[in-house]
């Protein structure tokens, strides 16, 4: 049996649902959720590639490229924010998070 | 082609079940290191059809880089873990349903889709013809540095930014610390650093003003 593109996006697609269910799993826990917007991105980006292979062009693959800096970025300024949240607070719940606000 | 078919099950199946352990895990840095292991086998993943470039960045930015950076803040941090577990069971079955529901949509949607007739003709970067002789990474190259220039530009700013804003936020100015301030050391005269006492016979030094 040949793998063909539905057989990568069947594993973008479990990806990405693992990420949908990680951030439920984990709604505590900050760090793990951004792990989940990591898996989900990670899913988005063996979409964007399967359908370049596919179709035969390369403008997903340059896309995947930006998504990769922008999640890249993404998760310095969280880790970031999330280093001086718990500098000031001593905890990461994101039940506790409300207490910023004002 | 069969090797092909064996190893996409192999890291089509690992990268899933460490995509679990990620979301699972008791310890967040097994979390991390299940994430690592996700990030190689869809590099595989990448490698098997075909775009080189993509994978290896994948290695080295994803791996080399954020997942490291996770686990430095995952270590840096001393956090009760098992506390932030605690609701873990009560949202697992609202969790498990809508990533039930939303797996079952991407089923439908993935697997009834047709490519429509007019997409060749749709194409933004078609490869070029002679892609046997040119290296993935030479062929985005190409792309990235004529057509997707302004993008390419805005991204390394993107990632300025990051940067800047990273240390903005992470920076701290503590009180009472000693630092070395060159300037000052250079400026010094010999003027403010000696004095000359005069010491009287048998009078011993008298206190001076410090």
């Amino acid at each position: 049996m040949a793998i063909g593109l539905s057989h990568y996006l069947a594993v973008a697609a479990i990806l990405f649902t693992l990420g949908v269910f990680g951030i439920f799993l984990n709604r505590k826990n900050v760090i793990i959720i951004m792990m989940s917007i990591e898996l989900m991105l990670l899913a988005v980006n063996i979409n964007f590639v399967a359908f370049s292979v596919v179709l035969h062009d390369l403008a997903g693959q340059v896309f995947a490229m930006f998504v990769l800096t922008v999640a890249a970025a993404e998760a310095a300024i969280g880790l970031a924010i999330l280093v001086v949240y718990f500098r000031n607070r001593g905890s990461i719940e994101v039940e506790d998070i409300h207490m910023m606000r004002g | 082609m069969i090797l092909q078919t064996i190893m996409f099950y192999l890291f089509a199946g690992v990268a899933i079940a460490s995509g679990v352990m990620v979301v699972s895990a008791k310890n967040p840095v097994h979390s991390v290191l299940f994430l690592i292991l996700a990030f190689f086998n869809s590099a595989g993943l990448f490698v098997l059809l075909g775009a080189e470039f993509l994978a290896m960045i994948l290695v080295i930015v994803y791996v080399g880089a954020v997942a490291v950076l996770f686990l430095f803040v995952v270590m840096m941090l001393d956090i009760d873990f098992a506390e932030l577990r605690s609701g873990f069971m009560r949202y697992l079955p609202i969790g498990a349903l809508i990533g039930f529901i939303l797996l079952g949509e991407l089923g439908f949607v993935f697997f009834h889709w047709i490519i429509a007739p007019s997409v060749a003709g749709l194409k933004a970067a078609p490869l070029p013809a002679d892609m046997a002789a040119m290296s993935n990474t030479r062929a985005l190259g190409d792309l990235l540095y004529t057509r997707y220039l302004f993008a390419f530009q805005v991204a390394g700013l993107i990632l300025l930014i990051a940067m800047v804003g990273a240390i903005v936020l992470t920076l701290r100015q503590r009180v009472g610390v000693r630092r070395q301030r060159i300037p000052e050391q250079l400026a010094r005269s010999r003027a403010e650093a000696i004095t000359v006492v005069k010491v009287p016979l048998g009078g011993g030094a008298a206190e001076t003003g410090d």
